[in-house]
């Protein structure tokens, strides 16, 4: 295809092979792009963007505190970007990870509640696997709607995130909140034995290895298994998928089960590693930024930590502009935002290279 | 360097093309129509025309003719502006023009009937004719104006169709005709026609070769391309241009050669034309179909009481025009749609309605219709696409994982047995020729344990003739091991030089089934259009 445009020329040539190189320059030129982008959204604010983007970098990783607080930050992400991730790579577009997030934090709450008294060996495991259990079942929900009815699962998740924010909100304000709290609303903090212990002298909760042991137990599932080799059939070619015989319900059904578990454990993590407690408004978006943390990974279960650990870092940075220029939180979004349009933007450049020459 | 200034010349009088052809022929001097010189023109990795030169004068029938990937659809493409050539010029009527666009080729008179027809269903013939024109009496249709002009033309070329009839309400060979009305209405003088006899029975082949002697009697100049069938191009043309490799490897006068010589000139060697054929005496029935009935994407019946019987070693054909049923009835035989009636055994075995894994394992293998859509999975690599219907093999997996070694070993012989062209097993498959994508699915499929029927549907459609011969042997050292065969083709020599039987398909009802060595291609032809055969 060529594009003319006055004198010069564009033509997008297919590429007969894709250079490896690519997989780490398209993310990279995505970011420097959109900051480059964005810092015309920071003048527009008032704000010098190169003083901006240096207050960002030192809050987000100016010294060992801001990085551990970055790691903080990257530990939901993490778990929500794998847990959207795997049902991507099956060709599901779940953008659920938010509810399912709430809907493990909500579960979490539950089993220390219910489990109060019984020692951190085996009320920790046992709030794991309520929560996995019901952030999977909400996960697979949309998915049998999807085959059942062929209901949109892009409408579908993101209609059901409001749904377990709301529930949340029933809960903290209703049968759970803590009356000693005030005005503050939240429920009872959770008993010693249901903490997960956290890095000495940091926030950093061990939810993070948890978290990186998950990713490389996706990657090796979908690598090395049968299960992995149908999810990225069913991704990769749906009509290819029942032409080999594979049961695209199942495996949707056990794929969405997956993510959706995983995606709550970022839940828990906020709960019983972080803050102790389940407060109103768990969660910043995190579902939402994973999306984009699990596209510039490229949907790669082992790339996603360190995506995860680059977003927690412009998080954390956000709140430092914010506090330094006094400009709104939603410019950081923007920024966010920025970089998934230019990850996608830029992924033509895995199909094509693209030749700009004077017309002839 | 600015811009340059293009200076389009269009003929708005086209009465100066309407010569006789015996004119034409007194003057040998006739000057071209058309004339492209030195066309030249990239893909990555591929140089599909390497300094082309073609042309073609008034009344003239001139095929072009060559493999897939021979570069003639690139020529074409370039002329009627959907590409622009690196290098290279082009005259009409001995200008020098500059084709940015279908638009551009359309005023200089240039014209496009393509293999699959682009006409809306819903409308009659004459709106889809004017659909996209400007009507003279604006914002109102100028219908009754179209309808006129629209008669006159088909009776000057013999393009019978009722302009008020809607159109799919009409045969494939008359939706051509629409085609080419269209191209004829907006003042075509030189009409290229893309695989035109593709869909088309043998009686409406007739009918078009009638058609395209008829157009260029009348002035037009014709240009059919043509990949296989050699005999319609020695039957209709006056001259013939085979490329290969993106070069004229010859213009010739069509008078002066054979069927032989064109496929040499084609391939670059001797083909053998025809394809061994083996007896392989069974009577053991190893497929059977009985009074199968299913329903097509629409909820219309597509077969009809389908009841047919396939022999150990035996290669049953299925003969139709596209859209009879014969994708259903892969379909069914495979487990991908639902038998509404009728048993389907295997080896005595009854798998009607069952799941498409319980079907495979039973002994089926299938070579599908569509090969990038549902044969393989572009995106993941050859060694995952060799094993994406065997990789449940006990040895292959394990009950949770995929053993690589063997994977590994496996996916190395396919390679090499079936000589598939790819820089590694990791590529992608995207990136494979049509030719080395049917090698990889073959292979695949006809490896398969326990294989006992394989059901393949237009298996060497749209592929070079090198791939074709490698398939049809393929399918014939099947037939030799004891294979039952279904070959689904829309190719009647392939089906006639392959089969042991052939059944006749129509509207989902089996017409008949014949022996392949008494078959008759005109009896096939009219089976295919609907009569029964006659006893």
């Amino acid at each position: 295809m060529v594009v003319r445009l006055g004198s010069i020329e564009i033509e997008f040539r297919k590429r007969g092979t894709r250079p490896r190189y690519l997989a780490y320059l398209v993310p990279f030129v995505a970011v420097v792009v959109a900051l480059l982008v964005g810092s015309v959204v920071l003048v527009s604010a008032g704000v010098d963007p190169l003083t901006a983007y240096l207050a960002l970098f030192n809050t987000a990783f100016g010294n060992s505190y801001s990085l551990s607080e970055t790691i903080v930050k990257a530990i939901p992400l993490m778990l929500a970007a794998m847990g959207t991730a795997i049902t991507f790579l099956a060709g599901f577009w779940n953008i659920g990870a938010e509810g399912q997030l709430q809907i493990g934090a909500l579960a979490a709450t539950w089993a220390t509640l219910t489990f109060s008294g019984a020692p951190a060996f085996v009320i920790i495991p046992w709030t794991m696997l309520v929560t996995f259990v019901a952030g999977g079942a909400w996960g697979m929900i949309p998915a049998f709607f999807k085959v059942k009815l062929g209901a949109d699962e892009i409408l579908t998740t993101l209609m059901m995130n409001y749904v377990a924010i709301l529930a949340v909100f029933y809960f903290v304000y209703g049968p759970w909140r803590d009356p000693a709290a005030y005005g503050n609303p939240r429920t009872p903090l959770l008993p010693e034995s249901a903490r997960i212990p956290a890095i000495l002298g940091t926030r950093i909760h061990l939810t993070l290895f948890v978290a990186l042991g998950i990713a490389v137990l996706l990657y090796w599932l979908l690598t090395r298994t049968k299960f992995g080799l149908e999810i990225r059939i069913i991704g990769g070619n749906k009509d290819a998928a029942k032409y080999a015989g594979i049961n695209v319900f199942k495996n949707l059904l056990l794929v969405t089960l997956i993510g959706g578990g995983i995606a709550a454990l970022a839940g828990m993590g906020e709960v019983a590693g972080l803050h102790y407690t389940l407060p109103k408004g768990i969660s910043p978006g995190y579902g939402y930024t994973a999306v984009v943390v699990a596209w510039l990974a490229r949907l790669n279960p082992v790339a996603i930590p360190a995506s995860a650990f680059l977003f927690g870092g412009l998080l954390n940075g956000g709140y430092g502009i914010q506090m330094v220029f006094a400009v709104p939180i939603a410019l950081v979004n923007a920024i966010q935002a920025l970089v998934l349009f230019f990850v996608l933007a830029l992924s033509i450049f895995y199909e094509y290279n693209i030749v700009v020459r004077r017309r002839r | 360097m600015g811009p340059r200034r293009i200076v389009l010349y269009i003929n708005r009088n086209p009465s100066s093309t309407r010569r006789k052809v015996s004119e034409l022929q007194e003057t040998e001097s006739a000057a071209a129509v058309v004339q492209m010189k030195g066309i030249t023109k990239t893909f990555p990795g591929v140089l599909a025309n390497d300094h082309v030169d073609f042309d073609i004068r008034s009344g003239e029938i001139h095929a072009l003719l060559g493999e897939n990937g021979a570069g003639k659809t690139t020529l074409m493409n370039i002329l009627y502006g959907l590409y622009q050539p690196e290098e290279g010029e082009i005259y009409v009527d001995g200008r020098r023009v500059i084709i940015n666009s279908p638009k551009d080729a359309i005023n200089l008179g240039i014209g496009m009937v393509h293999q699959l027809f682009r006409l809306i269903p819903s409308l009659t013939v004459t709106e889809n004719i004017v659909l996209g024109l400007r009507s003279s009496r604006r914002p109102f249709l100028d219908l009754d104006v179209a309808e006129k002009k629209l008669t006159d033309l088909s009776d000057r070329y013999g393009l019978k169709v009722d302009p008020k009839a809607k159109l799919w309400q009409l045969s494939v060979g008359e939706q051509q005709r629409v085609e080419i009305l269209k191209a004829l209405y907006r003042g075509a003088k030189v009409l290229i026609m893309d695989e035109p006899t593709s869909v088309l029975t043998p009686q409406e082949v007739n009918e078009l070769m009638v058609i395209m002697k008829k157009m260029a009697a009348e002035g037009l100049a014709v240009i059919p391309f043509v990949t296989h069938k050699l005999r319609e191009v020695m039957a209709i043309s006056d001259r013939i241009t085979v490329m290969r490799r993106g070069k004229v490897v010859a213009t010739i006068q069509t008078k002066t050669t054979n069927e032989r010589d064109l496929a040499m000139k084609m391939v670059g060697r001797m083909v053998l034309m025809e394809t061994e054929t083996v007896k392989v005496p069974s009577e053991r029935a190893i497929l059977e179909l009985e009074r199968l009935r299913a329903i097509n994407d629409k909820g219309l019946l597509a077969l009809e009481d389908v009841s047919l019987s396939i022999r150990q070693g035996e290669i049953l054909g299925i003969a139709g025009v596209a859209g009879n049923g014969q994708t259903e009835l892969a379909e069914v035989i495979t487990g991908l749609r639902k038998a509404t009636g009728g048993r389907i055994l295997i080896n005595g075995k009854d798998i009607t309605n069952r799941s498409t894994r319980e079907i495979m394992e039973a002994g089926i293998g299938h070579v599908p219709e569509k090969r990038v859509e549902t044969g393989v999975v572009p995106d993941l690599n050859v060694r995952e696409n060799l094993i994406l219907t065997s990789y449940d093999d006990p040895s292959l997996s394990s009950r949770f994982l995929l053993e690589r070694a063997s994977i590994d070993r496996h996916v190395d012989k396919l390679i090499a047995d079936f000589g598939i062209m790819t820089p590694s097993k990791d590529s992608q498959v995207r990136l494979l020729s049509g030719g080395n994508l049917q090698r990889l699915i073959l292979a695949r499929e006809v490896t398969r344990k326990n294989l006992s029927a394989l059901v393949t549907v237009y298996p060497t459609r749209g592929l070079d003739v090198g791939a074709t011969e490698f398939i049809r042997n393929t399918l014939v050292s099947l037939k030799k091991k004891g294979v039952a065969i279904l070959l689904i083709s829309e190719d009647l020599d392939e089906i006639l030089s392959l089969s042991d039987r052939i059944a006749v398909v129509f509207k989902g009802r089996i017409m008949g089934v014949l022996s392949a060595s008494e078959a008759k291609i005109d009896e096939i032809g009219l089976m295919m259009a609907g009569a029964v055969k006659a006893e």
